[in-house]
């Protein structure tokens, strides 16, 4: 076929320009070189087709073959992406290591999907039902966790035909659909090209939180199933350790973890420690609901930056099975440099700091693939994508591009801080600068579910909490004495708060996650502790005595309370009233 | 592309480190060229990008004297490959892999491209083997473990050479009957601090076990981008296919970038923040990236990349970005220096994030982590303290404060300075912990478990 085949006319690291792809689409996967390597059309100037490679180019030059798919670049959807492990284009990093070797060998592919897995289909829909885009047909146990759903893929429809249980690998015809156009076959795989949002029916706004068991989060900065967060933050402050926190603890159905231009060993490390942690819900192991791409830094910017879309396009299709998903991308800054680097190449105009036009609106365009939607298919269920993106600043300046665009689409800002970090206040997300445009709606959520002092209790921490900054400042310039002992019994509750609930060991087994409820006692018993102190004050207790009691040690222990034992929150309180009143009689 | 070597007189355009050659045919990106100059001597430059009959080539040992009517280029059909041996140990090269020593040729047992291959993240072991590099602020508090890329952050005229070598002549592992290396990677470095690293390595018999490959500041700074990669893809060889245990120094990174600096600017390319390149990151990673275990093998490349801090600044982008690579950095601090205290660790912001999986019981000690936590929360405290004494006079302290004082002042004296000579176990560091923990009342340690209290804390006076 004419123009399916060209050939390379230039070659500038990642970039490859080709001649003689007529009639080839912005977007179109083609294949470069002798090696046959992966790349994808990004523009197009009359005969010039420039393509960004997926791996290494070195070794090609002028004259050497480009081959066209005829597709854009599409993932692969269906029974198995549960425990797999990717790279940026969805190459089975497990798979390209068994087959080729430790190292990433140029030109290899694998099927995404295992085809020597067999999966059982167990029917829903049945013979003579009118079915469309997103129904339901039937589903595999596709882990312990995950009951994967085969459904009719969007914009297809008609009756079912033949149907029922069978297994076999993902490639097996499940259904046959008797369409207008005639019958078609539906397997328990679909291709879907990345660039491209899933449909949905519509979305809906976000209602319900995603709890994530990290108090300073569930507390005082929410977010909820479908809503977007981000993380900026100087290097070693702690993005990675919240954005794996989340994929540990979020009491989301589905994680989507994308590894996009960071270290290889943090790959290692949630592949090791996944299988071993249980889901606090469902004592299930995490693996068990946990798809990873990795495309670390060293890998080529081409993959980093389809690897974004790779990883949404994958938590899009749980969320049409009527899931909820979470998806964290680390780090989206590294994404957006590797759109720079290619935008570069190209001699694109640039914008600010180098990065192209388009920068904000790709962002956005990502971002606004989250969401709580009501699913394409006829029973109307929900689904929901929340995305948490992490960004890293130059020097942690969060006036630069990525770190200002990011901010105008998402809603939930939790801004880490290395003073905190150096303090080895961990999570170092700072609590002055953060803010959650969801609080409202979890507010409401947990004034009901967990305690109805919830909303109360939180707007009082923090209001203690802003008091201590304008205090501190005082400090600072006249020494601690000249405070008013209120302001010392401030002071010591801003303390705890902060050391005592805001601060979190992630590597800690007991600490790691907290409930809600729990939260709720814990916080509760510093504002308690502090209203106790108050009275005491008043009716006649010292302020050194007040500050030394014995019960302050166990309202510091007390975030260890396993969850079974929250009773303890009680004896504690009394433990607290019983000494104060001691003091004053 | 068949064998046939092609030889061109077609150099076109000389600008800085880079070179156009036209007409060619079947250059392909990445080749190594040959460039031939009339006195009949050699340099060679790598193919930076090629476009229909063009190429442009970047000329390690730089243009200097190049004139395009007399040069001759040969395109060699392969990419930078260095020949690979075992008994490149003991031995020095130059920055173009060239043995610089008095020692016999080395004679390859296979060829490998100096770019690497990427290490599938799916087949990398995690790092968690304690290396007990017998330096105190490191061992004990921001401790390396193998297979970690953990970097120097200095400044100029700190002594971090000093520190490197230290770490290289003492680092060792609590296991016995394993194999090490170290390579060395000096670029940019003044002859004076090179002799110093040979010279300790020499006297110390560390040479027997080494690769050093040296680029002087004299040198020409673009052999500075390939010279740290054919260090790495020895290491490799030697940790992938020896199973030996190397540790990689690479010194000076600054010097590194500048050189990355000078070729995108004579390519006329946007830049970043100040004016380095807007890939630094991604270059700078595979780099770092060459460090790590793998899965099945018994070897590990372990690195210590040196850098001196614009300025001392932390932000700047050299420092900056690698500090998003790493896993973690130890920071040397100019006031420390200038009080005298060797090794200057600026204990605070240093950080060790791979720390955390390689002490404990069985690795170090049962109360390795606990220490930790309170010397660096108590000398925390001393520190702030200190500072406070200075804004509002030594009155304001409170009793619990000057104590605090006193501790990090006796920290700073007794645990982060040490002998450039001193090799303290772990044992040993821990047992300084403990006697300067015992300047502080027990109740007072709040981070460290009872049961250690009991064990450990000083008993006497
Ligand atoms: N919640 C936490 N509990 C305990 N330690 C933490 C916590 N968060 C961060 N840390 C410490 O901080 C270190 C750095 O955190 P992390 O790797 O998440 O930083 P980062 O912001 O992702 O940095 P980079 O941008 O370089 O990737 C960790 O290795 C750990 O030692
Ligand atoms: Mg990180």
């Amino acid at each position: 076929m004419d123009g399916m085949k060209g050939e390379v006319i230039k070659v500038s690291g990642p970039l490859v320009v080709a001649k003689g792809l007529t009639g080839a689409r912005m977007y179109e996967m083609v294949r470069v070189g002798e090696l046959g390597l992966f790349g994808e059309i990004i523009e197009i100037k009359r005969d010039e087709y420039s393509i960004q490679t997926y791996e290494e180019t070195e070794g090609l030059g002028p004259g050497q073959p480009v081959v066209r798919t005829g597709e854009p670049l599409s993932v692969e959807l269906g029974p198995g992406l549960i425990r797999s492990i990717y790279d940026g284009i969805q190459r089975p990093l497990d798979v390209l290591a068994r087959d080729f070797g430790e190292y990433i060998v140029r030109g290899t592919q694998r099927p995404a999907l295992d085809r020597s897995k067999i999966w059982g289909f167990v029917p829903v829909a049945h013979t003579g039902d009118t079915v469309k885009g997103g129904d339901i047909l039937g589903t595999v146990q596709e882990s312990a966790l995950v009951s994967h759903k085969i459904m009719v893929p969007p914009g297809r429809m008609g009756t079912v035909g033949q149907i029922g249980p069978v297994s076999g690998n993902v490639d097996t015809e499940v259904a046959v659909i008797e369409g207008p156009d005639g019958p078609f076959g539906v397997t328990m795989v679909q291709r879907w090209p990345v660039r491209d949002s899933r449909p949905t029916k519509r979305k809906i706004a976000p209602t319900q939180t995603m709890t994530t068991g990290q108090r300073i989060i569930d507390m005082f900065f929410p977010i909820v199933k479908g809503g977007t967060a981000c993380v900026p933050g100087p290097f070693g402050s702690g993005k990675t350790v919240v954005q794996h926190q989340l994929a540990k603890w979020a009491d989301a159905q589905i994680v989507v973890y994308v590894g996009c231009g960071e270290r290889g060993n943090e790959m290692t490390d949630v592949l090791m420690e996944f299988p071993h942690l249980k889901d606090p819900t469902t004592g299930e192991p995490l693996m068990e609901r946990t798809v990873l791409i990795a495309n670390t830094s060293n890998m080529p910017v081409a993959a980093r930056e389809a690897s974004v879309f790779t990883g949404i396009s994958i938590a899009e299709y749980f969320r049409d099975m009527g899931y909820s998903v979470a998806l964290m991308a680390d780090s989206t800054s590294r994404w957006a440099e590797a759109m720079r680097e290619i935008s570069g190449r190209l001699e694109e105009m640039p914008g600010e700091e180098g990065y192209p036009a388009y920068l904000g609106s790709r962002i956005a365009g990502f971002y606004e693939r989250a969401g709580a939607v009501i699913c394409i298919g006829s029973d109307d269920r929900h689904g929901a994508v929340s995305i948490i993106g992490a960004v890293s600043p130059p020097g942690g300046d969060l006036s630069e591009p990525v770190v200002q665009t990011t901010l105008r689409v998402v809603k939930v800002y939790w801004g880490l801080d290395d003073k905190l970090a150096f303090a080895r206040h961990f999570p170092a997300i700072n609590w002055l600068a953060s803010y959650s445009l969801y609080q409202e709606i979890v507010d409401s959520d947990a004034d009901d579910t967990v305690d109805k002092m919830w909303s109360v209790n939180r707007r009082r921490a923090m209001t203690i909490l802003q008091k201590e900054a304008e205090l501190d400042e005082l400090v600072r310039l006249v020494g601690i004495d000249a405070l008013s002992l209120e302001d010392r019994l401030l002071m010591q509750a801003a303390r705890m708060i902060r050391e005592d609930f805001l601060h979190q060991n992630a590597f800690d087994d007991r600490d790691t996650y907290t409930s809600p409820r729990k939260q709720f006692m814990l916080l509760n018993l510093i504002l308690r502790y502090y209203d106790e102190i108050r009275t005491g004050l008043a009716d006649g207790a010292t302020l050194d005595a007040l500050l030394k009691l014995n019960v302050l040690d166990e309202i510091t222990r007390a975030k260890l309370i396993p969850e079974d034992d929250l009773e303890r929150f009680r004896s504690i309180e009394s433990d607290i009233v019983n000494s104060i009143r001691a003091l004053v009689w | 592309m068949g064998n046939i070597i092609r030889e061109y007189r077609t150099v076109k355009e000389i600008s800085g480190p880079l070179m156009l050659v036209d007409d060619v045919e079947g250059v392909t990106y990445g080749e190594l060229a040959e460039i031939k100059m009339e006195d009949g001597s050699i340099r060679r430059g790598r193919v930076l990008e090629v476009h229909g009959k063009k190429a442009m080539v970047q000329v390690f040992e730089g243009t200097r004297g190049l004139s395009p009517q007399d040069v001759r280029v040969k395109f060699l059909a392969k990419g930078m490959e260095l020949g690979m041996s075992i008994d490149m140990l003991g031995r020095v090269f130059d920055g173009s892999g060239r043995p610089m020593d008095d020692g016999p040729a080395i004679i390859p047992e296979k060829y490998l491209n100096v770019n690497g291959n990427q290490i599938n993240p799916y087949a990398r072991d995690y790092p968690n083997e304690f290396i007990q590099t017998g330096i105190s602020t490191i061992d004990l508090l921001n401790t390396l473990v193998r297979g970690q890329k953990l970097p120097l952050f200095s400044g100029s005229g700190l002594p971090h050479s000093r520190i490197a070598a230290q770490i290289a002549r003492q680092a060792t592992v609590l296991k016995t009957g394993e194999k090490f290396a170290v390579v060395f990677a000096a670029m940019g470095i003044t002859f004076e601090e090179a002799e110093f690293f040979i010279a300790d390595f020499r006297k110390t018999g560390a040479i027997e076990r080494s690769v050093l490959f040296i680029n002087l500041a004299d040198d020409p700074p673009i052999e500075r981008l390939t010279l740290p990669r054919m260090a790495l893809t020895t290491a490799e060889f030697l940790a992938f296919e020896k199973d030996m245990h190397v540790l990689v120094i690479l010194t000076d990174i600054t010097n590194y970038c500048e050189a990355l600096r000078e070729i995108s600017a004579a390519r006329k390319e946007v830049p970043g923040r100040r004016g380095y390149p807007g890939y630094l990151y991604t270059d700078l990673s595979t780099i770092y990236e060459r460090a790590g275990r793998i899965k099945g093998k018994k070897g590990s490349i372990t690195q210590i990349p040196v850098l001196t801090m614009p300025e001392d600044d932390k932000t700047h982008p050299i420092p900056d970005l690698t500090g998003y690579i790493t896993e973690g950095q130890i920071i040397i601090l100019r006031p420390l220096h200038t009080q005298g205290i060797y090794p200057p660790v600026d204990v605070l912001p240093s950080l060790s994030r791979l720390k955390d999986k390689g002490i404990g019981v069985g690795k170090t000690r049962e109360d390795h982590s606990d220490v930790m936590n309170q010397l660096y929360a108590a000398y925390a405290q001393g520190k702030n303290a200190r500072e406070l004494a200075v804004i509002l006079g030594e009155s304001a302290l409170t009793e619990e404060d000057v104590l605090f004082v006193k501790f990090s002042d006796a920290f700073e004296d007794r645990f982060v300075r040490q002998g450039e000579y001193e090799n303290r176990t772990i044992e040993e560091s821990l047992r300084i912990g403990w006697e300067l923990l015992g300047m502080l009342p027990p109740n007072l340690l709040k981070r460290v478990r009872d049961e250690f209290i009991e064990r450990y804390y000083p008993k006497s006076s």
